[in-house]
């Protein structure tokens, strides 16, 4: 039969006729998650089962002198408490994992974890916490990044640099980067203006509603299961198996539901504590972390300080672009100032490009991904200077990036050449379409700006098992976190050629598949998609295979149409078509379980462009900020289910709405976050927004059978920056500094 | 201190239940009760995650203590089908793909249908106030606001 894994699934460009790609079918987990039976991180239970409580450090940084956990342990329903001297060493590739998971000799930051407690109730472990005697040395702190790169700023880590850093600056700054090509200084010479401008964004938190919680079950022997809400349960396996010492292959790890991730559950904090109460309590551990826990003490985002030069001759031609990233990632090395400076100029074809990037440590919990991480502050930074440079020019801030677009063929500013993109497409479209042209009001403003994301594939194992009656089982190992049971099932039924009812989506435990990684890097309806499709195809193989065993024809003469094993060629026609209900019935007898299999490390995901265009209102007597219409234009390859694309662009703009004028960490002088719940850390409320529209491109990735990019992180790059563009307008004055926040803003107006 | 023995209703169902002084509503329908519909995003009042409504009133069932519902008729995530029948709420936010990860789902379902039993005829404008209180760091709000829209136009017809 012609089904070979290898021929080329799809002309790019060509359209292709689909059947159930492209539809709306309702998510086959929807009913649980309306009618509150979906079970999230904290609704698990297990028999015999302790309540694990974390003490947190109240200093910035502080050696710890000793900790006495006596009294704790001698409370009356205490079953074990943990610190860091319950914990081997550790792999080395695990070091910072397990410190910022439990301090060892010193606390970093504000909630650093420092002893835990498991007892038969939450109110006996919290009890138990105020019992722990900690003796602290307090250090001299540094949380601000500019700050911490000074050559006499407060050394978190002695040694930490390594041969990347120049000298002259603090130990706090561990790595450096540069990319780029071509000579800007002489590009800069030819700019008919150079304008260069420093920003600065403050840390924000991916803000997901549902806390880190997990139960953990470890007994004496090593074994051991764990429930947990992650965005990867394959990496919560291999991180605690590491940190515990434990084999890989003893640890089950079960994801629940979750709810909401962005990147923030792509590490592990509760867990390896959870498993080593388990161990020393021998019982099982529900641990879950408080709003204010997950705001001190998970993984929020650099703030950044950004430096962005940028010339640009009368007609709008960038000659050469530069610029400084400096990003603090908190108290461990890993900061996404290499992302930032990565995507920095990816929209742009440029001659002469350079940037550079810092990555600092401060006192502050260490930094977790947030939805294309680093790359919203660096767009903030670039996007801004190009519109400042365009309207001085009197030119369309539209026209001037559709002169400068990357497009196919296009040597991107961190390196590799651009197959086919849709950046200009997304630009035309916000050109052609009415908001473009739509009138202002009084006092508002009008901003535009693109953003751009690699996007990502990875290791990758799916298992598509056919039931005896003929209905579908797809087994992966991605926690759904919007959506994706839907689109799989889609993708199944799309190849088989069946009805989307009868493919069911599993999410497995780690015991079930190979590994998988992390649901991040809008990987999963390219990556998994792309092996479900594949696997599908094995099947199918299969499937004809038994036909033609029955028929008592060559396989080879057999093709799968329309969720139908039918005679081909010389064949055709002399059998009637049998489907694959009819084929799963006889299976038995002919062979066994029909099922396919698909492994990949997956390449080709596609990079990913979009272009955001905003109306805000400024109040000039408070300084507030409306936004009053928000149109995204984003290149989804194909829109596996658009109602889902909608919603990630929909949900990356509005999150892009409260980092741009809400959302901040504040530190007090004591290093201490002013701020650790949603009263004071505010996320954008219902009441706050308009309608998001979104206009779907399509340029279909080559690198994926039915063109599929990921849609997921691209939607908060841009909005930084075209609110701010927009705000700028309508003050009058540019904003250089996140979040635009009344007080901010009011500032500026006065000042300007 | 002895635990407190409470009476009440909840989703029709007479159920009683021991609780500590200190507990919380949502602690007793999650950890004593095993309804884990309603959710717990903040323990502070401002996500909406745990809202349920205590004689016929939304609450955040995070600041209420577990004692102070003896006597009332509490209902949640729980009691909002009826058996197999959606409610229309429901069906919509399915229709609209009105969530991602649905954590927040529950409590933005109780809120929206004490709205609509207040109001049946939100604008736009009352339905974002009115769920003000439900934070959804997912959607953007966009199809949550339209599924509730629809919904209400569809109760409005078949009334």
């Amino acid at each position: 039969m012609p089904l070979d894994d290898h021929t080329p699934d799809q002309t790019p460009g060509e359209a292709r006729q689909f059947k159930v790609v492209g539809t709306r079918p309702l998510r086959p987990d929807g009913i649980d998650k309306v009618t509150g039976r979906a079970r999230f991180g904290a609704d698990m239970s297990a028999p015999g089962m302790l309540i694990g409580r974390v003490l947190r450090s109240p200093h910035a940084h502080a050696r710890i002198r000793s900790i006495d956990t006596s009294k704790a342990e001698a409370l009356s329903g205490v079953k074990a408490v943990v610190t860091r001297a319950d914990f081997g060493p550790g792999d080395d590739d695990v070091a910072d994992i397990l410190d910022n998971c439990m301090a060892g000799e010193k606390a970093l930051y504000d909630g650093h974890a420092i002893a835990a407690v498991a007892a038969t109730s939450a109110a006996i472990a919290r009890k138990a916490l105020k019992l722990i005697d900690v003796d602290y040395e307090i250090l001299p702190h540094v949380t601000d990044v500019d700050a911490a790169m000074k050559p006499d700023a407060p050394v978190l880590h002695e040694g930490l640099s390594d041969e990347t850093v120049p000298e002259g600056v603090s130990q706090n700054v561990v790595h450096r980067v540069e990319f780029g090509h071509g000579d800007v200084e002489a590009g800069f010479a030819k700019a008919d203006k150079v304008l260069e401008r420093t920003f600065k964004t403050a840390a924000t938190h991916q803000g997901y509603i549902e806390p880190h919680a997990c139960l953990a079950t470890m007994g004496a022997d090593g074994i051991a299961d764990l429930w947990v809400c992650t965005q990867g349960h394959y990496m919560v396996r291999n991180t605690c198996a590491a940190i515990l010492g434990i084999d890989q292959g003893k640890l089950r790890v079960t994801a629940s539901e979750i709810g909401g991730g962005f990147g923030g559950k792509t590490t592990v904090f509760l867990e390896p504590v959870a498993l080593a109460l388990s161990r020393k309590a021998n019982r099982p551990v529900k641990m879950t972390m408080t709003r204010e826990e997950v705001l001190r003490a998970t993984g929020p985002t650099s703030s950044t300080s950004i430096d962005v030069k940028i010339g640009m001759n009368k007609d709008g031609k960038i000659t050469a672009a530069s610029a400084d990233l400096r990003y603090q990632g908190g108290a461990y090395p890993g900061s996404p100032a290499d992302m930032g400076s990565m995507t920095a100029f990816a929209p742009y074809d440029l001659e002469n490009v350079k940037t550079v990037g810092w990555d600092v440590v401060t006192n502050r919990p260490k930094a977790a991904a947030y939805r294309a991480p680093g790359a919203p502050m660096a767009a903030f930074a670039v996007e801004s200077v190009v519109d400042e440079l365009a309207k001085g020019f009197g030119l369309d801030p539209l026209d001037v990036r559709l002169k400068n677009a990357a497009r196919e063929g296009t040597k991107s500013s961190y390196g590799p050449t651009f197959p086919a993109i849709g950046l200009e497409a997304t630009l035309q479209a916000a050109k052609d379409h009415p908001h473009w042209k739509a009138p202002l009001g009084p006092n508002q403003g009008r901003g535009v700006a693109c953003g751009f994301w690699f996007n990502f594939g990875g290791d990758t194992c799916v298992s598509l098992n056919i039931t005896p009656d003929g209905t579908v089982t797809l087994t992966e190992g991605n926690p759904d976190i919007g959506g994706s049971r839907a689109s799989m099932s889609m993708m199944a039924a799309e190849e088989l050629g069946i009805p989307y009812d009868q493919v069911r989506t599993v999410i497995a435990d780690t015991g079930a598949l190979g590994q998988n990684e992390v649901t991040d890097g809008s990987r999963v309806t390219f990556a998994v998609g792309l092996a479900t499709i594949k696997a599908a195809r094995n099947a199918k193989k299969v499937l004809c295979e038994r036909a033609a065993m029955v028929w008592g024809i060559d396989p080879d003469a057999v093709e799968w149409v329309d969720g139908c094993a039918r005679p081909a060629g010389d064949n055709a026609g002399k059998f009637p078509p049998m489907s694959l209900k009819e084929i799963a019935a006889i299976a038995s007898n002919t062979g066994g379980p029909v099922a396919g299999h698909f492994e990949v490390n997956a390449e080709g995901a596609g990079v990913s462009f979009a272009t955001h265009m905003v109306d805000t209102e400024v109040d000039p007597d408070t300084g507030a900020v409306k936004v009053v219409r928000y149109t995204v234009f984003q290149d989804a390859g194909k829109a596996v289910h658009p109602a889902y694309v909608e919603g990630q662009f929909q949900g990356g703009a509005v999150q892009g709405i409260g980092w741009a004028l809400n959302e901040e960490y504040i530190y007090g002088e004591d290093g201490r976050l002013q701020n650790p719940g949603f009263l004071d850390y505010r996320i954008p409320v219902a009441s706050d927004l308009p309608m998001i529209d979104t206009v779907i491109l399509e340029i279909p990735n080559p690198g994926h059978p039915y063109g599929v990019r990921g849609v997921g992180e691209t939607s908060i790059v841009p909005p930084l920056a075209a609110i701010a563009n927009s705000v700028s307008e309508a003050a009058g004055v540019r904003m250089t500094s996140l979040p635009m926040s009344p007080p901010k803003v009011l500032a500026a107006i006065q000042a300007g | 201190m002895s635990q407190i023995h409470v009476t009440t209703k909840i989703n029709g169902d007479t159920t009683e239940y021991l609780c500590d002084p200190e507990e919380t509503l949502l602690d007793v329908l999650r950890d004593r009760l095993g309804l884990t519909g309603a959710k717990e995003g903040c323990g502070t009042g401002d996500c909406g995650a745990c809202s349920v409504t205590v004689d016929g009133r939304l609450v955040c069932s995070c600041l209420m203590l577990g004692a102070e519902a003896d006597g009332s008729e509490i209902t949640t995530i729980e009691g909002m089908a009826e058996g197999e029948k959606l409610h229309p709420l429901q069906q919509k936010f399915l229709e609209h793909a009105a969530l991602q990860c649905g954590i927040c789902t529950p409590g933005i379902l109780v809120a929206a249908k004490s709205l609509l039993e207040k109001n049946p005829s939100p604008t736009e404008e009352e339905a974002r106030y009115w769920l003000a209180g439900n934070l959804c760091r997912c959607t953007g709000y966009d199809k949550i606001i339209r599924a509730v829209m629809d919904a209400a136009e569809e109760m409005r017809r078949a009334s």
